[in-house]
Parts: structure tokens; sequence; C-alpha cells
């Protein structure tokens, strides 16, 4: 094994240390009791520390000897779109209503691959929709209204 | 005879129309995702988790096993064919599965590796009935003190056996129990890390985490480096093994079943460890060293049969002790719990019809197994044309309306892309997700019998260590850390999974 430093080592531990800080700084804001009553701050305290505690474990020896991983490329366009696929689905499906929703965050997310020709967009996103609509509206009973109030209905 | 009864029992409660109806679906949908790469069962698992709810308990709970174990028969059929193999456990098939296929023999691996799961499904199941009647009756005796050790155990282990560093995977389980701090404290009710949202009262939903960590995280994986898939698969002929064939998968077959069957307790990816382990035992052991990696029937036979073993008995801990060994579990342990019942010892006498249910539903599910795979292989073969731009916009859709019909919560949608973008990260630095979702289930459970377990000792943290059997347990737990942490083990445990790579 190479003694080397590790860039996806570092930002590993880094992430832990700064999540198990943040529960830690949290967490001090609530009751911590004693030990015979633990307050609900007690717990995620000490978890906290010990993630940090971890995180801290994982940059140092990441910085002497690391795990070499190669990190690869990060693919932006399909992080974007299926971010916003998903918020959109949760921020509109209450008010556009099952069927609108649906087909929009199908057809954005298959914009998430950069491969993906208009036509076979459209196409997906259209079979999606009546498929998830015939399975869960249809088939499943969900009580989701499939056009919502936004649209007049 | 009591196991006999018991067994009647189940058989007669699996065999209803609608059970099997829902064993067959769960093992076809097992299937299917086991055959396509870029799904696995936990993501499967956790999006039609929020449609049974409204099954009856066992139905949902037949259907969701039959997901995971079908998903390990369908791994080994793309791993055989294409080189492919769709779930981790089936790596090893794909070594020397594949390498028969190429010399036209893909039809004697085929039958090999069902064959093999099959009997070890078999066998396993009756292992399960056998042994987790006396180990519930043990479980029992629990306190809260027993717990905590018992769960802190589980957790530890699971890492001794992941893949990995274990350093990172300590921090995913630390890092799961804190967001499973996440809403109402369960004694004082006070709402902690919330940020004033009242949706996150109620906790972040553990379906929400599986999603993420396994289907958008995945997704964001594949579409790294996009490229088409070229599946050119001959025809398969010849599925019955020759004379030759089957003297020499005799043994490895039972020799994968015996240790699938015992490894698959372990919690934490039992069932990958057990095919790497058959694996290297057959290759120990052949007279025949040569072969493996350019054909020997046995490096499949018995790593299959190992794995589907496992994957039967890792439901032990699941249904004694109420403890996950697997994602999955973990998912099935919100299975029960949304049904009003609390995985655990008291399983097997409150609800024995669920139960004994649920085992025979196995047996039944393997029969159906090997139907649905050695004649209809061909089915399952084109089902690999499926283009990845049709697929990964459908989990995506499903995984949305999945976890939003959870409670009409858009927080747990939202959480999908907070858990899918921490996890693809994660991921990407060589961190396992699985650790994260076993704290995630598990944390709150630590924490409830840690501080229950200190008021009954009136704050007196000894009472871990003064109770035997929590003694014990903490004893393992601290052995299992220290054979995971030290180099030395380490570098042994290594050569087991690099070996055959």
């Amino acid at each position: 094994m190479e003694r080397r430093r590790s860039f996806p080592d570092v930002l590993a531990g880094g992430m832990f240390v700064l999540i198990g800080g943040a529960f830690v700084a949290g967490s001090l804001g609530y009751e911590l009791g004693t030990p015979l009553r633990m307050g609900p701050g007690a717990f995620p305290l000490l978890v906290g520390l010990i993630l940090a505690a971890l995180g801290l474990a994982i940059v140092v020896k990441g910085l002497i000897a690391g795990e070499m991983i190669s990190f690869g490329p990060i693919p932006w366009r399909a992080v974007g779109v299926i971010v916003l696929a998903v918020v959109f689905f949760g921020f509109t499906v209450r008010g556009l209503g099952f069927v609108p929703t649906s087909a929009v965050t199908a057809l954005l997310t298959t914009l998430a691959s950069s491969r993906v020709r208009p036509l076979t967009a459209l196409a997906v996103a259209a079979g999606l929709t009546v498929a998830s609509t015939l399975i869960f509206v249809v088939g499943l009973q969900l009580r989701i209204p499939l056009w919502g109030p936004w649209l007049g209905f | 005879m009591e196991l006999l009864d018991n067994l009647a029992l189940g058989f007669s409660t699996a065999l209803l129309v609608q059970n099997v109806l829902y064993c067959f679906l769960g093992v076809l949908l097992g299937t299917a995702v086991g055959v396509l790469p870029g799904i696995g069962p936990t993501a499967t698992v956790a999006m039609l988790l929020p449609i049974t709810f409204s099954f009856e308990p066992v139905t949902a709970l037949i259907m969701l096993a039959g997901i995971y174990y079908g998903a390990q028969y369908g791994g080994s059929t793309t791993a055989i064919l294409i080189n492919l193999p769709g779930e981790s456990s089936a790596a090893v098939t794909a070594l020397d599965g594949h390498a028969m296929a190429r010399q036209g023999r893909a039809g004697a691996a085929l039958a090999a590796a069902a064959v093999g799961s099959f009997i070890a499904g078999t066998v396993a199941t009756v292992a399960l009935a056998v042994a987790a009647p006396p180990l519930a009756r043990v479980a029992l005796e629990f306190g809260p003190a027993e717990y905590f050790s018992l769960v802190l155990l589980g957790l530890i282990v699971s890492i001794a056996l992941a893949r990995g560093s274990a350093l990172k995977a300590l921090a995913m389980i630390a890092l799961g129990v804190l967001f499973g701090t996440v809403g109402q404290d369960i004694y004082t009710g006070t709402p902690r890390f919330v940020f004033e949202q009242r949706e996150l009262y109620g906790g972040i939903d553990f379906v929400s985490v599986a999603v993420g960590m396994f289907g958008v995280a995945e997704i964001l994986r594949n579409l790294e480096n996009e490229q088409t898939r070229t599946a050119i698969v001959g025809r398969v002929k010849n599925l019955w093994p020759t004379r030759e064939d089957r003297r020499r998968i005799v043994g490895p077959i039972a020799r994968g079943t015996g240790l699938g069957a015992a490894l698959g307790v372990l919690p934490g990816g039992g069932h990958v460890l057990a095919s790497f382990t058959s694996y290297a035992v057959e290759k120990r052991i052949s007279k025949r060293k040569e072969e493996f990696g350019n054909g020997a029937i046995e490096g499949v036979a018995g790593p299959e049969s190992a794995n589907n073993a496992a994957a039967q008995t890792s439901f032990i801990p699941l249904l004694t002790l109420g403890l996950p060994a697997h994602p999955v579990m973990a998912l099935m342990v919100g299975a029960f719990i949304v049904h009003g019942i609390t995985p655990g010892p008291n399983v097997i006498t409150d609800e024995p019809e669920l139960f004994w249910g649920l085992i025979a539903s196995m047996w039944i599910g393997n029969v159906l197994l090997v139907l649905l795979n050695l004649p209809l292989i061909g089915v399952w073969v084109r089902m690999l044309r499926i283009p990845y731009q049709v697929l990964f916009p459908m989990i995506i859709l499903f995984a949305a309306i999945g976890t939003y019909s959870l409670g009409f919560n858009a927080y747990d949608v939202y959480a999908i892309v907070f858990f899918g973008i921490l996890g693809y990260v994660l991921i990407k630095c060589g961190c396992e997700p699985a650790p994260l979702l076993l704290g995630f289930v598990l944390g709150p459970l630590v924490e409830e019998n840690l501080r229950r377990a200190l008021i009954i000792s009136r704050g007196d943290p000894s009472v871990f260590l003064t109770r035997p059997i929590s003694a014990v347990l903490l004893a393992l737990a601290a052995a299992a850390l220290l054979i995971a942490v030290l180099p030395a083990i380490r570098k042994r445990r290594e050569v087991v999974f690099a070996e055959d790579e």
C-alpha cells in the first residue's frame, strides 16, 4: 500500500468532523440531564463527539497514510437535474396534482443523461407518467388528486 | 413434533392464494432487480415498502422477503451471462460462471447456480426454523442493558465484516445514529434538530434514507461515465449438467450451504462474505486449482449456494432479536413496525402465523425461483436490453412517489435528495452506505435502551458490565472492534476478499 495523501479520506473525514460538530453544537442547546435521567441532548452530544473524533482520525490518516481511491468525475448535470426534479416533485405534487407533477419530474430526470435525445425524453416521460398513474393511483389507490388545485380543479 | 406442527401452520399460511401470489410477485421483482445492474434489492424494497402498508402484515413481509432473496438469484444470471454481477455477492460467480459461458457452457453454469441455490435455500429454511425458537427464548430474558450491548455488538460486527476502512465504517454508523436522533425525543418530547419545521418532528423516515443512499446515489454513480450496454448474449442451451458436472457440484453445494447458513447470521454483508469464503474454500481444497478462473463449475455452485443460504439465515437475528443484519432487514424492521408488530423475540409467540408463514414462504419462494429462472432465462436476458435512459428516470420518479405516499409529507421527498447527494459524496470517498442505514435504524434502539438501563440502575453505568450477558456481549463487541482495526488481521481479511478479484 502506498503511503500518500488522500483527498477522498480528507474530504470524508472533514465532512464527519463538520456534521459531528454541528450535532454537538446543536445538542448543547438541549437539556443534558444527569446519568440517571439523561436529557434529550446527552445522547446526540456523545455520538456527535464520537463522530467528530472518528472524522479527525480519518483526516489525520488521510494526510499521512491515506487509502488510494480514485475520486472520478462528478456528473454535475445529473446532480443538478435530479435535485431539481425531486425537489420539484415534493414542492408541487400537492398543488399541481399527480399527473402534471409526474410528467415534469420524469421529463426533467431524463435530461440527467448527457446522451438523451429530445424525442426519447418525451416518450420516456409520457410512458412513465401513464405507467405510474396506472400503478399508483388506479392500481394502489394512492390518495393524491390527479389534477391539483393550482390548475383550477 | 413441535417443529412439524409449526411448519404445518406456516405452510397453511404461506399457501393462501394471496400469499403465494405476492410471494411470486416478490421473487419476480427480486429477480428483475437482481438482473438489472444499477438497482439493487435495498432500493427496491425501500420504494415498495409504502405500497405494502395496506397489505396484511404477513403478505407484506412475504413479498419484501421475496425481493431480497430473489435478487440473489437474479444477480447470478447476469454475472454468468454477461460478466456483470447485478448484486455484490454475485461478483465471485462472475469469475468462473462467465468463463463457462464463454466456453459455451452457460447452461450448465446457470443450472449449477439454480440447483445449488435451491438446495441451499431449502436447507437454510430448515435451519432457520430449528434455530430461531430457542434463540428467541434466550432473547426474552434480555433487559435494557442486554439490549443495549446486543445492538452495539451487532453494529460493530457489521463493520468488522464490511469491506473497506473500518474507521470510515464506524464513522458512517455514528453518522446514521445521529440522523436517527432527529425528531422528538422519546422521553421528554423535546424536538431535536428540527430547525423549527413541524414536518421534521416525526423524525426522518428511514425509507427516504434508504432510497437516497441506495437509489439516488447509485444512479449518480452510474451517470458518471455513461456507456451503452452491449448485451450480446448467445442462446442458452444444454441446461442440464452432464454426469461429470453433477458429480463435481455435490461437494461445493454442501459446503457452500453450511458456510452460508453459518455466516448469514452475522450482521453486515453476511451473504457477500459467505460467497467469497466459499470460493476461497473450494479453490483451496480443489485438486484442479488451475481451472478456477477458467470455468470451474465448483466456483459457481459453491458461492451461489453460500449466498442463498446466507440470504435465508440472515432472517434469524431479525426474527429472534429484532436486529437487522443487512440494510434490507433494516427496512423489514420498518415494515414490522408499520404493521404494529415489534420485531424481536415476541414475534414467534405473539404472531406464530406470521413467523412460520414467512419461513414457509421462503421455501415456496425458492421453488418459484427455480421455475422462474431456468425455463424463462431468455426473458431475463432480454430485460438487459432496457436502456438505462428509461430505467433511471423510472427509479427517480417511483422513489419520489413512494416516499411521498409514506405520509404525504414533502420533507420525506426532499430527504431523498439530501441523502442521495450525501451518500454519493461519501461513497466516492470510499465509505460504504450500509453501516449508515443500520446505524440510523438501530440508533434510536441504542439510545432508548441506554437511557432505560440507566434509569433502572439509578444512574450507575457499571450495570452494563455487572450483568453477565451484557458483559459478554460487550466483550465480544470489543473483540470485534479489535479485529476490525488491528492491521495484521485486517490484512488477512483483505486477502479473503482480494484473492479472487
